[in-house]
């Protein structure tokens, strides 16, 4: 099955780049408040069973795709 | 020229580390026998008695700066060679591979302000109880030059005031000279064990008069005697 993970700062983690983002927008002419910006990642797993998938991906989280220092994550089961 | 003998200190190199014909020729002049050691080794040369991270952009910093290049083989070596007590220096993406793997706290994040830097920065030395530091003394300043984009050290309060209160915040760029943002002006960091040091600033490209600062020099200087006196405890 497919899932995806979102990888997001922190909150109250400074996020330049989202301020660099929200000031951009800001530049455009949109009325915006704060802005963050993460990372997605898209896992193709060798598992269909949604309880074993939504494991593997916590370890994945966990070890690799994201720091716990200063990021946190979702995890969105999807797809066959 | 010195007798004494010149001890083993591997330099590492990962696809995209670039600082490391640097780390290798000023470890040869501070002493050492330096030799790079690619990253697919298993293991170390059987006489290391020190160890490098050098500089560069290891795995085109993929997912964040380290990340990936804590899974490569030769790390799983130096992780052991560490944890046995050998002196591991990182220096900038060698810092930044070092609090990936765990054996530094910590993490390095994208500078404040988004610019990369690059230029000489006055670093006040924390602490000189690390071998890694015994040339130094504390409170003296350093200048050495930093070059990068994702220095900023990052702490929760909660770390911070742990790492103060075990003495293991080594190195602080002076008030005023912060180039990256990092939390407490901090520069460099040590393990507990003080065996392990990670900076941002180089102190391969400070050590000769003619690039201007030798202050580098104290720095890869403590290691190539860590590593020396490392030898001669093991014989």
């Amino acid at each position: 099955m497919r899932a995806t993970v979102l990888v997001r700062p922190k909150p109250g983690i400074l996020d330049p780049q989202g301020q660099a983002v929200s000031s951009s927008l800001r530049h455009l002419g949109f009325d915006v408040g704060e802005t963050r910006v993460g990372k997605v990642v898209d896992v193709e797993l060798g598992t269909n069973d949604p309880a074993e998938a939504r494991t593997q991906l916590e370890s994945m989280c966990a070890q690799l795709l994201a720091n716990p220092l200063i990021e946190g994550y979702t995890i969105e089961l999807g797809g066959e | 020229m010195s007798t004494a003998p010149r001890p083993l200190v591997a330099v590492v190199v990962f696809p995209g580390s670039n600082d490391d014909r640097d780390a290798q020729l000023a470890l040869a002049r501070l002493g050492a026998d330096a030799r790079r050691v690619w990253h697919t080794e298993h293991e170390l040369p059987s006489d290391t008695a020190g160890v490098v991270l050098p500089g560069g952009f290891s795995y085109g910093d993929y997912l964040r700066c380290g990340a990936i290049a804590r899974f490569s083989p030769v790390l799983q070596a130096v992780v052991a060679f560490a944890r046995a007590g050998g002196p591991v220096l990182g220096i900038c993406n060698g810092f930044q591979i070092l609090t990936e793997a765990g054996l530094l706290p910590g993490v390095l994040r994208p500078n404040e302000s988004l610019s990369f830097v690059c230029r000489d920065v006055p670093v006040v030395v924390e602490t000189a109880d690390s071998p890694l530091l015994a040339r130094c003394v504390p409170r003296q300043s350093l200048t050495i030059p930093v070059k990068h984009g994702e220095g900023c050290w990052f702490g929760d309060d909660g770390l911070v005031a742990e790492l103060e209160a075990n003495g293991q915040i080594a190195l602080r760029y002076a008030p005023g000279a912060n180039p990256n943002g990092s939390v407490g002006d901090v520069a460099g960091v040590v393990n507990a064990d003080g065996n392990v040091l990670g900076l941002m600033p180089h102190p391969e490209h400070a050590v000769d008069p003619l690039l201007g600062s030798v202050d580098g020099a104290l720095i890869l200087g403590s290691l190539v005697d860590a590593a020396r006196l490392s030898v001669a405890a093991s014989v």
